[in-house]
This record gives C-alpha cells, structure tokens and sequence, in this order.
C-alpha cells in the first residue's frame, strides 16, 4: 500500500466509491423511501430533501392501511413472524441433518458417497417452478400445503445442500490426526465428533448456517406457490401492497427494511465468528 | 509388561500395498525403533496398532488379546504424532488431561496426573496455554505428555522430534530413553534418523516397501546390514560403495581397490567374478604413513571438517570416490597422493544386482565380539 503512488490512490478511491454507490444506492433510496408518503415519492423530479414520517412504519406495525380508497388490513407484521418461523425452522434442521450427513461425506469414503453428495447439490441446480408443479399436486394429495412442515421441508431444497458443501468442506480441513488422536486417547466416536469435529468447524458451521438462513429468508416462489395469506413470509407478503388503487411505495420500502433488518443484524453479529481462524495452530506450521 | 504381536498384516491403499504381510513381535518393555524411508509405510504401521486404520488382513495382538476388531478407545495404547496433533481449541492441560477424562477420574487424580507427567517433561509451567501459543518444542511435549499421562502398556511414537529444532532433538534423544524405561511401557518409536535409531533402539526394524528387511540390535544393523540399501540408510557420511569383481586365489577372496588386492572375509570361492559391491565404512579406513604392505593408494580431493570428526574425499587410481573419517584433530594429508589400510574384517561385499549381502559372518561376529 505505501508504495502506490498518488494517482493510484487516487483512481483506487474513485473505483471503490463506484463500486460502494453501485451496491448501496438502492438500499440507501429505499431507506430514504420509507420515510415518505407516496406523494413525495412520485414527485418528479424526485428529491433527496423531503417531510420525514412514521406513517409506513406504524400502518405496517399497527395492520392499518389508510388510503384514499379507505382502510386496508395488512397482514405484514404476520408475515414477518412467519418469515422468522419459517427460515429459523428450516435452518435447525438442515443444521441437524447436514452436519452429520458432512462429516460422513468429509470422513468416511463409502460406495457410492461422491454421487449421493452430488445429488443433493444437484437440488440448487434444478429451476424451482420446475419441481414446483408436480410438488404442489403431491403435497395436495398427502395434506401438506399451506402449512409450515410443508414449507419447512421443501425449504431442505435451499438449505441442505448449501450446509452439506460448505461444512464438508470445514470438516476435510481438520487433520484427522486431531481426531485419531481423541480416539486413541480413549474417547468414543460420538465423543470425537461432538468435542473435536463440531467445535473446529463451528466457524464453518456458523457461515453456513447464516447463508442458508438468508437463502431462506429472501425465498420467494415456494412461498407464493405452496402457502395461502397466513403462512406466507415477508418476501410474498409485500405483494399485498400492490393494491387495486395503486402501488404502495412507501409501505413497500418500509417492507423491505424491516424484513431486511434481522439478516443484516444476524450477519453483523456474526461476523466476528466468520473471520475467527480454523485451525488455531495445533498443527504445525 | 505387554507384548505386541503383528500376524501377516497387510493394508493397501488404492491398490499398492502400503504394509505387506509383515510379522514382528515384540516384547514387553522393549523399545523398537520403526527405521525407514518416507513412503516406508511406518505411521501407516503404528495407524493399524493404533486402531485408527484398518488392515485389509493379519492380525495384532496386544498382550496376547486380539484386539485387531477393537476399536481405538479400547485399544490401551498411547500415542505422540509427528504432526503433535493437539486439539488447538483446549489448553494444554486439558490436551494432556484428555486420556484421564476419557477413562472417568475424578478431577484431583486428572491434575495430579497432569501435574506429574507436565513436571516430568519441563511443561508445567505452560499449561494454561492454547496449543497455538507454544513453542514447536513445548507442543511436541505436551504430545508426548498426552501419550504418557494414562501409562498406556504400548506407547506409539511418530517421529515426535521430528518438527523440533536440533538442539531440543540433542536433549530429547538423550531424555528419551531414561523416561521411557522408567515408565515399562512397550514402545514402537519411528524415526527417519539414523542416530536416533541407534539412540534409543534396544531393537531396529528396518521397514522398505512395507516389509521388514532387516530386524535386529543397532550393531547387528550398522555392522551387518543384509543389503546395500540398509547399509546406505546408517552411517554418516554414508558407507563406500565400489563396484568390484572379486578374485579367489588359495589365500582366499580378493576385491581389487586402487590395483591393490583388498582381502575379504566371510565369503567362499564361489564369488569369484561375479559383479559385486564392496561396502566400506568411511572409519574402517585410515591414513598410513606410506606405501607399506597392504597401503592403497589414493588421491585427495578435498577436507571437510565435521564436529566431531574429519571426512575425506579421495579418488582411488581407477577415479571412484572414497570417504574416509577420522576423528577431529588428528593430523591428515589435506592433498597429493596418501595411502590408506582399510580394516579388512569391517569390509562388506553385496551382490550387485540384488543387492544382498554375501557371506556376512565376519561383521556379525564382530558385533558380537564387540558386545561380549
């Protein structure tokens, strides 16, 4: 770095500045967005300066909508409980099946293991209206549309996977030394996996997990197909918005902080956890 | 005191056999030394004791149980990796404490027991320390206090000096033998260095290609080695090798070096031209004062001062490369031409393209009249 001269400097700064206005403009409009009624928010030309108001905030909290056309009951603080209820859910247990299903992928070389470790990533391959059409005829017959188990389970699509390849690949970087070595010194192979396997790649665990939950979260389509009005998450929930006398910008935009808000305030307490070295040096080097 | 029995155990991986129908046994108390190359397949061996690989067939018996289906936990071995294998998330008193708490004591016996062999091994005073605040010294002995703390009766060593600095290897290498025959336990330690070997070894078994080629005492294994490589593998600077072709007259069996007949013990007439090896150890041979009876001549190339000794480098008449030792101070040629006499008993002959030794009574018999 001290080497660059002043030109780089420079340029470097006006390519980071690109790059940061790129990403964040639109959060950074939406949040300002949020803050208006949906007069100031289609005035034209638009303005950064405008009245702030809570009025977004507390119809969507409070479930009243006042518009010209009258009051409209919105379901979004309802919606929001189920976005958490359902991407928690989900997560626990992709957490429970993957963990040990990556293990056994990362340790044990069975017949057949690479292609059924493909198979399952394969699951992220496949476009979701694709499985989606003969999935909602089967779970009509068996009685599991619209409800949370439904969605729970076919959230496994986005969550397995994504858990199984990431915490394999967490559990290949421990020496097996380490575990031989708690092996030998007398210890079960539970024993061995709960005190040595799952602490080392709790980092690797925590990151999968925190991706498999926004994964989750942000899901849009298997939501919209497979659950009617009351277990729908945020994500199909501000569709509500788009009413019969017009698009509501403002609540939208209050939408989308809110139910961004837990994944950011997630991510950013996690971080530190996701920086945290793997291995702490036991081995040498 | 527990003996450690290995039937024609083999393990292959990927289809090239890693250990090969290899039988040893070993007695109670005994320290064996696993000598050999990397790729030998020596950690895949002490792996197979230790339970943590499976052999493909044979058997291991420890204290005459079969214990080749137990799992590792049930094993009652101890074990020091080359790699320390800590687990960097505890400290090193419960690294150490490990094998205490699998076997369910009591919290006082676990730091009595920690605090002891912690002492033992000059740690004590690190024990609050992650693995990744030690020292490479310090880690290698809280591997090896790990392995000792639950006085398992067979102790597994791979090559714990070998990611320490030399002169913590120095201290070890003579710490090692005293601390590991106060403790009785019958130990397997494998090493790619030869000193250690012989250090520390009441037995050496020389492991190529996942066989035992040679098993025997340190001297057994220095003076008589059965092949061409294992002779290679000891002695620093490695032994001489020169092609020859022996020659037999009525006086015996004749190697030709600088034009001198060089006469060779231990082996008939039968080996009269035929394309063989003759191993000399570069301290068999010694500087004479001229061109006596016996005296070869030789042409000096170059000194090297060692430590402890000097080495050096000679071409004989027919321009093949001769090392010969002689100990620190003691005056020598530095160039031109000088002679030498090499202690006939101590020579070798192996046969060229198999490389077996041939006859071979001479140093073996030497050994033992070294031991007596």
């Amino acid at each position: 770095m001290e080497h660059m001269s002043l030109t780089e400097r420079i340029l470097r700064g006006i390519a980071l500045t690109l790059v940061v206005l790129f990403f964040m403009f639109p959060l950074f409009w939406i949040f300002l967005m949020s803050f208006q009624t949906n007069e100031t928010i289609l005035r034209i030309p638009p303005s950064l300066f405008f009245e702030p108001t809570l009025i977004n905030y507390t119809s969507l909290i409070t479930g009243e909508l006042q518009t010209q056309a009258g009051s409209l009951k919105i379901e979004f603080m309802k919606n929001l409980g189920n976005s958490v209820l359902l991407s928690v859910c989900s997560v626990a247990v992709a957490l429970v099946l993957g963990v040990p299903a990556a293990y056994a992928f990362a340790r044990h070389k069975f017949r057949g293991s690479e292609d059924i470790a493909f198979t399952l990533l394969s699951f992220r391959f496949a476009p979701p209206l694709l499985v989606l059409l003969p999935l909602t005829i089967y779970f009509r017959q068996i009685g599991l549309d619209n409800t949370y188990i439904g969605l729970i389970w076919v959230y496994q699509l986005i969550c397995l996977p994504l858990i199984l390849w990431i915490v394999r690949g967490y559990f290949e970087d421990i020496s097996p030394d380490i575990e031989y070595a708690y092996r030998i010194a007398g210890h079960s192979w539970f024993a061995t996996f709960r005190k040595i396997a799952l602490p080392l790649a709790g980092p690797g665990i925590a990151a999968a997990g925190l991706l498999a939950f926004i994964f989750a979260w942000n899901n849009f389509v298997f939501a919209l197909v497979l659950a009617s009005a009351d277990k729908q998450p945020v994500t199909v929930g501000a569709l509500a918005f788009v009413t019969a006398s017009g698009i509501q910008y403002g609540q939208i935009a209050a939408a989308i902080v809110l139910s961004i808000a837990p994944t950011l305030a997630l991510a950013l307490y996690a971080q530190r956890y996701l920086v945290e070295g793997l291995s702490l040096g036991a081995v040498k080097g | 005191m527990t003996t450690l029995e290995l039937k024609n155990l083999s393990r292959s991986y990927n289809g090239k056999p890693v250990i090969d129908d290899l039988t040893l046994s070993i007695a109670g108390g005994e320290t064996l030394v696993l000598f050999g190359p990397s790729g030998a397949g020596k950690s895949v061996l002490l792996r197979l004791i230790a339970g943590v690989v499976e052999p493909d067939k044979g058997q291991i018996l420890i204290g005459g149980r079969d214990v080749t289906a137990d799992e590792p936990d049930q094993r009652g071995v101890g074990m020091a990796f080359q790699n320390f294998a800590l687990f960097p998330h505890m400290s090193a008193f419960d690294n150490i404490a490990s094998p205490l708490v699998a076997h369910r004591k009591t919290r006082d016996q676990i730091r009595a027991g920690v605090q002891a062999v912690a002492k033992l091994l000059k740690i004590d005073h690190v024990l609050s320390h992650a693995p990744k605040a030690l020292s490479n010294g310090q880690k290698q002995r809280t591997a090896l206090a790990r392995a000792l703390v639950g006085q398992p009766p067979i102790l597994l060593l791979d090559d714990p000096l070998r990611n320490v600095d030399a002169k913590l290897r120095f201290e070890m290498r003579l710490e090692l033998p005293r601390l590991l025959a106060n403790r009785g336990a019958t130990v397997i330690y494998v090493t790619q260095d030869y000193k250690e070997a012989m250090a520390l070894g009441d037995r050496i078994a020389v492991l190529h290609e996942g066989c035992i080629a040679q098993l025997g005492t340190p001297e057994e294994i220095y003076l008589a080695p059965k092949s061409v490589s294992i002779a290679r593998l000891f002695g620093d600077p490695t032994i001489n090798l020169l092609d020859v072709t022996p020659k037999a007259d009525p006086l015996g069996v004749f190697a030709e070096v600088s034009d001198r007949p060089l006469r060779i013990f231990g082996c008939d007439a039968s080996v009269a031209g035929r394309e063989c090896v003759l191993g000399l150890r570069p301290e068999s041979i010694r500087f004479i004062g001229g061109d006596v009876k016996g005296a070869i001549p030789v042409e000096i190339e170059a000194e090297t001062p060692l430590n402890e000794k000097t080495v050096t480098l000679a071409l004989t008449r027919g321009k093949r490369e001769l090392l010969i030792s002689r100990p620190a101070g003691t005056p020598g040629p530095v160039s031109g031409t000088a002679h030498v006499a090499v202690d006939e008993r101590a020579a070798m002959l192996f046969d060229r393209a198999t490389g077996m030794r041939i006859g071979g009574e001479t140093a073996a018999s030497l050994a033992k009249g070294e031991a007596a």
